[in-house]
């Protein structure tokens, strides 16, 4: 293909194209992309806008209720209570110890919960009778009150890290497990037909349709699966053991020092937060392309 | 009509049919979707296979691809057999391009990794599949939109680039099930007058399904007229309008009447 075949062609097409363009509306849908970008950025702002204001709101009315209502600071401390106990809070190196120990376990649980769901439910995706035979057992996983678990797992695992990290484990497991096999099954047969007509190997197949065809499901599981890692991870702290977020949390309520206790679960929130963006980065660098990443949606026509 | 693609039109394949026939369903509730076909598609020949829906088209148009099995009878790709036990033969697959009535992008790949799959699957360099990407989606009408996801493309666009994909590994053979069915009758207008051009431009041959009349007879070589069931020909009938045909061909006398003539015998069988 040499320069001037390339521009040859480009001006006989012109008059094609540029008809066409305009029926299939390219240069329409360029002309409403503008204001459309600028309403959704629109969009994106408002919570930045919105959220503190709503807080401030809360805070002030909580302040007020507390004010008037004359409560014991036992039941609800002012928010001014709660603020100094929160800055003594993140200033105290243990508090810091606390907070690696709970990050750390939920961090494990949630690895091992990725490493054993993902596999499984790619597994049980493909394999018919595999689903048939294990179903009944994730269910019933599903089922039992995780909570209940947690004494049977600290007696087994004693009061250190290992038994918080099985828990964190257990509770970040079920969906991601869930979301891969519905990631799994729910591959486009078109997708795949372009995949056979191709002769595409094993490998290519796996490589470019069925792991990024799952990793939005897989992705969805995760930023469920280390909020719940967490929750299980902070519970197993409750009951056993001296580290940990949930031990502090339990502490300070046998200390009675309520606006430690509203402190630490500002703090945990915080931590929450940290969790749940750090997978939504990943999810912006693995599935770049996807609809939930998309900062301008268009419409399928 | 210059030509875009380096390869003259003696490079294409024919195909040949004999008493292809096609069964699905189980044993106790068999549905006899096409029954013993034969038929030749000569090389660079641009065939359309026109019926009613259900009449078999689609199940026609797999079995050629590679996708589905005849339940009896052979397909012939140029010399070589496409199907042997239930083995696809690799050579023949090769030959071929598909275009489905969706265009089955993936979303995780831009349009021109989209377009460039069937090479990165060969091993091509990247270098030269970024290459002709560029050319492939300039042929199909959509430069300028190749580092963009094919959900930022209008319909008529992903449906091009589709064609494109399809044209990437260069094959003799274009399979296109439907595949402006889809669109709105102007982009469809549009979409028949590209693949002409691209046709007459790459000497391939194309067996195309559809159950539009005007797009059957505004396209086709020879129009393959199939009743259904069990699926079976009907009726093979030449066009032999000069080409490129326009737009305008389709509001002239002689145009129409074999349109209307289609048209009886499409209703006839209903
Ligand atoms: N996978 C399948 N299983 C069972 N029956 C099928 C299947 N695919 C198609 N058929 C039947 O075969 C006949 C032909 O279908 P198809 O080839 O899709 O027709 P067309 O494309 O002309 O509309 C129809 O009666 C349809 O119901
Ligand atoms: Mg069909």
């Amino acid at each position: 293909m040499t320069q001037q075949g390339l521009t040859q062609r480009g001006t006989a097409q012109k008059s094609v194209q540029q008809e066409d363009m305009t029926k299939e509306g390219i240069t329409g849908e360029a002309l409403r992309s503008a204001p459309l970008r600028q309403r959704r950025t629109a969009g994106a702002l408002l919570p930045w806008v919105t959220t503190p204001a709503l807080v401030l709101v809360l805070v002030l009315a909580w302040h007020a209720y507390v004010e008037r209502s004359g409560i014991s600071a036992f039941i609800l401390p002012p928010p001014a209570a709660v603020w100094d106990a929160w800055t003594g809070l993140i200033i105290a190196t243990q508090t810091w110890r606390h907070t690696a120990a709970t990050v750390y376990e939920t961090l494990a649980g949630f690895f091992w919960a990725s490493l054993i769901g993902v596999g499984l439910g790619v597994m049980i995706g493909r394999i018919r009778w595999l689903e048939r035979v294990i179903n009944p057992f994730v269910i019933a996983t599903q089922v039992v009150p995780k909570v209940a678990l947690v004494p049977l797992l600290i007696v087994w695992f004693g009061f250190g890290m290992p038994s918080k990290i099985v828990i964190a484990a257990i509770f970040a497991f079920f969906p991601i497990l869930t979301n891969t096999v519905l990631g799994v099954k729910s591959l486009d047969p078109g997708h795949r037909d372009v995949m056979i007509s191709l002769n595409a190997s094993r490998l290519w197949v796996f490589r470019r349709l069925e792991l990024p065809s799952a990793m939005p499901y897989i992705l969805s599981g995760m930023e469920v699966g280390i909020v719940l890692g967490l929750i299980g991870a902070v519970v197993g702290e409750y009951l056993g053991g001296n580290t940990g977020l949930g031990y502090l949390l339990v502490a300070r309520m046998n200390a009675y020092e309520t606006d430690m206790l509203f402190a630490v679960i500002v703090h945990m929130t915080m931590v929450g937060f940290v969790f749940y963006f750090g997978i939504g980065a990943v999810r912006q660098l693995l599935i770049p392309w996807h609809e939930s990443v998309a900062s301008d949606h268009k419409t399928r026509s | 009509m210059p030509l875009v693609v380096d390869q003259s039109p003696s490079a294409a394949t024919g195909i040949r049919l004999s008493a292809v026939e096609k069964w699905y369903g189980s044993a106790q509730q068999p549905v006899h979707a096409l029954s013993a076909t034969d038929l030749d598609i000569a090389a660079g020949e641009l065939v359309v296979l026109l019926g009613p829906s259900g009449c078999g088209k689609t199940t026609l148009l797999r079995m050629l691809g590679g996708l589905i099995r005849p339940t009896h009878g052979d397909i012939a790709i140029g010399s070589r057999t496409l199907w042997s036990a239930d083995q696809r033969d690799g050579t023949s697959m090769a030959e071929l391009g598909l275009v489905f009535q969706e265009p089955n992008l993936f979303p995780w790949l831009t349009v021109a990794q989209n377009i460039a799959l069937p090479l990165e699957l060969r091993g091509v360099p990247a270098a030269e599949r970024i290459r002709r990407a560029a050319e492939l989606a300039a042929l199909v009408g959509i430069q300028g939109f190749e580092q963009r996801w094919p959900r930022e493309l209008s319909g008529g666009m992903r449906q091009r680039a589709a064609i494109a994909r399809s044209l990437a590994h260069d094959p003799r053979i274009l399979l296109m099930d439907e595949p402006f069915g889809a669109l709105d009758a102007m982009t469809r207008d549009a979409m028949n007058l590209e693949l002409q051009r691209i046709w007459m431009a790459t000497g391939k041959t194309i067996v195309l399904v559809t159950h539009s009349i005007t797009e059957a007879v505004f396209l086709a070589d020879r129009i393959v007229l199939l009743s259904p069931r069990p699926g079976r020909i009907d009726w093979i009938c030449p066009v032999e309008f000069a080409r490129p045909r326009a737009i305008e061909l389709q509001s002239e006398g002689a145009f129409q009447a074999l349109a209307s003539a289609l048209r009886k015998r499409l209703q006839a069988m209903a």
